[in-house]
C-alpha cells in the first residue's frame, strides 16, 4: 500500500484515467448497443477496433504524413485519420453482421453459436492483420505537439488529452441523442424491447440490427483514432486488452445502457490509474476487476441497469 | 484480471484464453517447414567422413533477426572451414524454432534424430529451458551464442555451454554504469515481470545498493499494455537521475516515450532485450536518443580482431554483421577445432570442449564446469542519431 503516492499522484492519475476511461467508454458502445438489441456479446468488437486503428495509421503512412502538422493541415490529417478509422471500423462491424451473425439469425441458431462465430470471426481478423501486415508494431505519426495547456495540482493537461476527451464526449451526446430522438433510434429501441412486435408494427429489423452495428463500428473507429493520438502505435492484437476493459465498462455501467457504457468506462479508467498507484502497477487489473465484483455483488445489472428498451425517449 | 468475477466475465476470461491459445497456433503454420540441411558451400572433394553440426533458433517470426544473426555466423565458420579442404566434412542442420518454446520438444527431436554431433543454439532462455534437457539426455553438446538466464547453466547439464557472460554479470555491470559511470544516485528500477526482465531488474535492484545509490521507484509494467502513465507518474514525481527497464524493445521503447512526453529528462538504460532497433521505432527517435543498452555480445563492426570477419561476413551475406553473429562465428568455430582435433562423437567433442579452450573474434571461450564462460564482458551502447553504438564496457 502507497497511500501517500495515491495523494502525490492524485491530479496526474485523474488526468490519465479520465482519458483511458473516455476511449474505453466509446469502445463500450459497441458491445453495450449490440448486446441491447440482439442479447449478444460481439466478441469481435475487438477487432473493429484493431481495424479502426491500422485504418488511421495506414492512410497516414500511405500520404507520408510523418511530421507535426500546423493550421488547415493538422485539422485536414486528423480528420482524415478519423474518416479512415471510422471508415475501417465500421465497414468491418458491417462485414461481420453480415458475414458472421446474420445466417445464424436467420437460422434461429442459438446465441451460443453466435458467440462461437464472433469468435472466430475475431481470430480471423487478427491472423489476417498478423500475416498480411506485419507482427511488429507500427507507428501512428504524432500529428500535433502534446505541449501542456495549464496545470492541475501537479497534472498537465496537455493538448492530446483535451483532445481525447472533448472528441469523446461529443461522440457520447451525439450518439445518445440519436438513440433518443430520431426514428432510427426509436427502431433501435424497439427491436430491443420486443423484435416481434416491432417487426409487426413495420420496424425492418434486418435494418435495424444493421444500423445498429453500424453505430457501434463508428463508435469504435473514433475510439480507435483517439487511441492512436494517445498512445502512437498498434499492431493486429492491439484490441484485445482495451477490449477486455471496455466490454468490462459496458457491464460495469449496465450493459445495454449508453450512459451507462460512459460511466462504466471513466470508472474502469480512474480506478486502473488510482490502484495501480495504491497497490503497484502490476496489480491495476485486478483492482478493476475486483471492484467490479464487488459491484455486480449488490448490483447485478450493473451501476445503471440494462435499459437500452427503456432510453426515455 | 486475476480475480472471481461474474459469469459473463468468466465467458470473457475463457475467450480470451481460448484467443491467446489459438493465436500461438495460428502463428506456428509453417513449423514442419522450417528445418532444411545446408550443404556449406565450398565443400572439398578430399573428405574421409562428413558431420553435422545442428542450429536451433528463430528464422522466422517476430524475433527471427537474431537466430538468423547467428544461423550466418555458423554458416560463414563453416564454410570458411571447408574451404581448406578438411579430412571430416560439416554441414548444418537448421531448425527454425520460431523462438516459440512450444517447438522445443520438435526441435530437439529432430536435431537428435538427424544425428548431429553438436547443436549451436537455443537461441533464447525460454526454449533453451524447454529444449536442453533432450540434448543432455541423448548426449548432445550445446552451445548458445544468446540465451543469458542464469539458470540455464545450474540444471545439472553437462552438456551446456554457454558463449558470452549471463545475467548475472549483466545486471550487476549495469547498476555499476549508472552509478559509477553516469554518476547517478538515485534510480528508479521497472520491470515486466517476465523471468528475463525481473530477474535482470532484481540484479540491478541489488547491486546499486551494494554500490551506494537509491532505488527511488520499484514498478512493473504489463508488457501487452499500452498505457504505462501511473508507473511513468511515479518516475516523474520522484525524479530520478537515471530509469533502469528489465524487459523487452516493445515496452522500453513505449516507457521511454511516455516518460519524456511528460517532462522527464534524466538517463534511461535497458538490457539486451531492449537491444533492437524497433526500440528506436517504438519509442520514436527523439525519444530513444542518448538511451543506453547493455548486452553481453560485442558489436564486431567495432573490433579489431575482427576485421576479416566482418569483410567475410559482408561479402557472404551483404549485410554487416548483426547482434550475435560474432557469438554464432565463435561458438561454431570452437566446434570446428574439435572436430579438426579428430573429435567426431557427441562425446569425444564435449570431453573437448570441457578442457580446451579457444580464442576467437570476441574473446576467448573458456568453460566453467558448469558451462558458464570464465570471465566475460557486458558491452554498453547508446542510441546516437538513431543507431545503436557501442560505447564501451560497464566497470566491475
Amino acid at each position: 500500500m502507497h497511500l501517500h503516492s495515491f495523494v502525490t499522484q492524485f491530479w496526474p492519475s485523474t488526468v490519465d484515467g479520465v482519458t483511458l476511461g473516455s476511449i474505453y467508454a466509446l469502445f463500450a458502445l459497441g458491445y453495450t448497443l449490440v448486446y441491447g438489441v440482439l442479447k449478444l456479446i460481439n466478441f469481435a468488437h475487438s477487432e473493429v477496433f484493431m481495424v479502426g486503428t491500422m485504418s488511421a495509421m495506414w492512410i497516414m503512412h500511405f500520404l507520408n504524413i510523418s511530421a507535426i502538422q500546423s493550421g488547415f493541415a493538422l485539422v485536414g490529417a486528423l480528420l482524415l485519420a478519423a474518416l479512415f478509422s471510422m471508415g475501417g471500423s465500421a465497414a468491418t462491424a458491417l462485414a461481420l453482421e453480415r458475414v458472421a451473425y446474420r445466417p445464424l439469425r436467420r437460422r434461429g441458431a442459438s446465441r451460443l453459436a453466435a458467440l462461437i462465430s464472433a469468435i472466430g470471426a475475431s481470430f480471423v481478423l487478427q491472423q489476417v492483420f498478423e500475416v498480411y501486415y506485419s507482427n511488429q508494431y507500427s507507428n501512428f505519426p504524432r500529428l500535433f505537439k502534446h505541449s501542456t495547456l495549464f496545470n492541475i495540482g501537479s497534472a498537465q493537461i496537455t493538448t492530446d488529452r483535451v483532445l481525447i476527451v472533448v472528441a469523446a464526449v461529443v461522440m457520447m451526446v451525439a450518439l445518445e441523442r440519436t438513440v433518443a430522438l430520431t426514428k432510427l433510434g426509436r427502431g433501435i429501441r424497439a427491436v430491443a424491447q420486443d423484435p416481434e412486435t416491432a417487426t409487426l408494427m413495420g420496424v425492418n429489423i434486418d435494418r435495424t440490427i444493421m444500423y445498429t452495428f453500424l453505430l457501434g463500428g463508428i463508435m469504435a473507429g473514433v475510439a480507435a483514432v483517439l487511441w492512436n493520438v494517445r498512445f502512437e502505435q498498434t499492431r493486429f492484437d492491439i484490441g484485445f486488452l482495451p477490449g477486455i476493459k471496455a466490454f468490462t465498462a459496458a457491464v460495469l455501467g449496465g450493459i445495454g445502457n449508453i450512459r451507462g457504457a460512459l460511466l462504466g468506462g471513466l470508472i474502469i479508467g480512474l480506478l486502473e490509474l488510482y490502484g495501480a498507484s495504491v497497490f503497484g502497477s502490476q496489480w491495476r487489473d485486478t483492482t478493476v476487476f475486483v471492484v467490479l465484483v464487488l459491484v455486480l455483488l449488490f448490483r447485478p445489472s450493473g451501476l445503471l441497469g440494462e435499459s437500452l428498451a427503456r432510453a426515455r425517449a | 484480471m486475476k480475480k472471481s468475477r461474474p459469469a459473463v466475465m468468466k465467458a470473457a476470461a475463457v475467450v480470451g484464453v481460448a484467443a491467446l491459445g489459438l493465436g500461438a497456433c495460428g502463428s506456428s503454420k509453417s513449423s514442419n517447414t522450417g528445418s532444411s540441411a545446408t550443404t556449406a558451400s565450398g565443400g572439398g572433394g578430399s573428405s574421409t567422413s562428413a558431420v553435422k553440426i545442428g542450429f536451433f533458433g528463430a528464422l522466422s517470426g517476430a524475433n527471427a533477426a537474431l537466430g538468423i544473426n547467428i544461423l550466418n555466423g555458423e554458416k560463414l565458420a563453416i564454410s570458411q572451414y571447408m574451404a581448406g579442404h578438411p579430412k571430416v566434412a560439416v554441414t548444418v542442420d537448421s531448425f527454425d524454432s520460431q523462438g516459440d518454446p512450444s517447438q522445443a520438444n520438435n526441435g530437439a527431436q529432430k536435431l537428435i534424430g538427424d544425428k548431429v554431433v553438436a547443436v549451436v543454439g537455443p537461441a533464447f532462455s525460454g526454449e533453451s529451458k524447454a529444449a536442453n534437457p533432450y540434448f543432455a539426455q541423448a548426449g548432445i553438446p550445446h552451445i548458445t551464442a544468446s540465451a543469458t538466464n542464469v539458470a540455464l547453466a545450474q540444471s545439472g547439464d553437462k552438456f551446456f555451454y554457454r558463449g558470452l557472460a549471463d545475467d548475472s554479470a549483466q545486471g550487476p555491470g549495469d547498476a555499476n554504469y549508472l552509478v559509477k559511470t553516469l554518476g547517478a544516485k538515485t534510480i528508479a528500477v521497472i520491470d515486466d515481470k517476465s523471468s528475463y526482465g525481473q530477474g535482470l531488474a532484481d540484479y540491478v535492484r541489488s547491486q546499486i545498493k551494494t554500490d551506494g545509490a537509491t532505488d527511488v521507484v520499484d514498478d512493473h509494467v504489463d508488457p501487452n499494455g499500452q498505457d504505462y502513465s501511473s508507473t511513468v507518474n511515479k518516475i516523474v514525481a520522484a525524479k530520478p537521475a537515471a530509469v533502469f527497464y528489465g524487459g523487452y524493445y516493445d515496452a522500453a521503447g513505449r516507457l521511454i516515450k511516455q516518460l519524456k512526453d511528460k517532462g522527464y529528462t534524466g538517463a534511461f538504460m535497458s538490457g539486451d532485450g531492449s537491444e533492437d532497433p524497433h526500440f528506436i521505432t517504438d519509442a520514436g527517435a527523439t525519444a530513444a536518443e542518448g538511451a543506453y543498452l547493455s548486452c553481453a555480445c560485442e558489436d564486431t563492426s567495432a573490433a579489431p580482431s575482427a576485421a576479416t570477419f566482418n569483410t567475410a561476413y559482408q561479402a557472404a551475406y551483404g549485410t554487416p554483421p548483426a547482434i550475435y553473429s560474432g557469438e554464432g562465428y565463435d561458438v561454431t568455430n570452437f566446434l570446428l577445432a574439435a572436430i579438426k582435433a579428430g573429435n567426431t562423437t557427441p562425446s569425444a567433442i564435449n570431453n573437448y570442449l570441457k578442457t580446451n579452450s579457444w580464442t576467437g573474434i570476441t574473446k576467448t571461450l573458456k568453460f566453467q564446469s558448469d558451462g558458464d564462460l570464465v570471465g566475460g564482458t557486458v558491452y554498453v551502447y547508446q542510441v546516437k542519431n538513431g543507431k545503436i553504438t557501442q560505447i564501451g564496457t560497464t566497470p566491475s
